[in-house]
């Protein structure tokens, strides 16, 4: 159990995905503009990577080890994550709609979301047991959303600071970035 | 024929700066900001994402005509993920050292959105000869951007440059240059210099024309 709370808080906090392993940072940048959106985004990818996680690790442990296939991890895992991201969408659209209209259109920005192939990937290369994983996941998930959250309340306030012509737009978004994953190294050395 | 070699020229050097991927498309962010803590790491990634361009790139253009509109995004995604496991051989044969400090950031080639933009804006719309120069000089510049990246934050952060050991720097080196946060806040100075030495007006927001998924965030518009 405590091993657990480990592995879903250090994911969560001291390794955050977006702020200190620069996994999705493009949603992290294009979707924190406002709060529902980085939420709803936050939301969409805690559960596609839980799923992605239930899906591939009995692909790898079951099918690609015993064949001494794990060199087809990349390709595999990514296809899935792809198939998998199309299947949600579908059943989301047919039997869920209001979820759909809230969470349909983050679905397929996540299949080329590094963080969600991280994720799997990672699982894999900590020699993570089926239950770890799937606690790995959602605190990598968890994590992604917290920083988008945080990170959309940061922009609402530079939206109206003046900031210099040459700053504006990207690099400022980056800077402002960078004191948010200051904030986050004060969570360093919490659980080692 | 001269005409011919002119354009192709062109599309080489059009991706070294006018269009560097990095700075000013701001395409692929994650590797950027990740592997720059040495420069070194920079040059690696950058030459192990040009190999994954230039294959994706041709095999993709050779293929065009074949792959139905319809599954594209699948079958692009097949194909290189294919040429980064390629490369992840290579690397972990004869660059082993390469192999385990790019570690998972090897893997997430397979999702950089430059390797996917170029294959979504150019590479399925021209031939094999220009899609190949198209991504050597995407390539290079990525390189270049990677390695100047790179080669700030070491020397700030750690005092040293390609194993150089710098005088002043490295007795009280600047530690949060090589942490998260110094990837964030030197690449936001570096693109506010780009913005300032070029004319053109500074883009507001992040790369998304070359991501296959403008739709999804309502981003599509503004590339047109």
């Amino acid at each position: 159990m405590k091993t657990m709370l480990v592995i879903l808080l250090s994911a969560m906090l001291t390794d955050n995905f977006v702020l200190s392993k620069f996994m999705g940072i493009c949603p992290f940048l294009g979707v924190s503009k406002k709060l529902d959106s980085a939420s709803g985004m936050g939301i969409a990818v805690t559960f596609v990577m839980i799923c992605a996680t239930l899906v591939t690790y009995p692909i790898h442990h079951g099918i690609l080890v015993p064949n001494g296939l794990e060199y087809f991890d990349t390709v595999v895992f990514i296809l899935v994550i792809a198939l998998f991201v199309q299947l949600v969408e579908n059943f989301l659209k047919k039997c869920v709609p209001s979820l759909y209209s809230s969470l349909g259109v983050y679905l397929p920005l996540i299949t080329t979301n590094c963080a969600v192939l991280g994720v799997t990937v990672l699982n894999i290369d900590n020699n993570y047991s089926f239950g770890e994983s799937v606690v790995n996941a959602l605190g990598a998930g968890l994590g992604f959303m917290l920083a988008l959250v945080i990170f959309s309340g940061v922009r609402k306030k530079l939206e109206y600071a003046d900031i210099p012509e040459t700053f504006k737009g990207v690099p400022a978004t980056l800077i402002a970035a960078s004191i948010v994953s200051v904030s986050f190294m004060g969570f360093s050395g919490l659980f080692s | 024929m001269a005409d011919n070699k002119n354009s192709l020229t062109k599309e080489i050097t059009k991706g070294i700066i006018k269009e560097n991927p990095t700075l000013v498309m701001l395409l692929g962010m994650c590797p950027t900001l990740a592997v720059t803590t040495q420069a070194l790491n920079g040059i690696g990634m950058g030459f192990a994402t040009t190999f994954v361009l230039l294959g994706s790139n041709i095999v993709i253009s050779a293929l065009r005509k074949i792959i139905p509109d319809k599954v594209r995004i699948p079958a692009f995604i097949i194909i290189i993920a294919s040429f980064v496991t390629l490369i992840g051989f290579l690397l972990e044969g004869f660059v082993p050292s390469l192999y385990e400090s790019l570690g998972i950031y090897l893997t997430l080639i397979t999702v950089n959105c430059i390797i996917f933009g170029r294959a979504e804006m150019f590479a399925s719309k021209n031939g094999v000869v220009a899609s190949a120069c198209d991504a050597i000089g995407m390539g290079i510049g990525f390189t270049l951007a990677l390695f100047f990246m790179g080669s700030v934050r070491e020397i700030i952060g750690s005092g040293k440059w390609l194993g150089l050991t710098i005088p002043v720097l490295s007795e009280n080196p600047m530690l949060l240059f090589i942490m998260p946060a110094g990837g964030f806040f030197t690449l936001g100075v570096i693109i506010a210099l780009v913005n300032k030495l070029s004319k053109k007006k500074p883009p507001q927001e992040l790369g998304c024309c070359g991501c296959p998924n403008a739709d999804a965030c309502g981003k599509a518009g503004d590339c047109k």
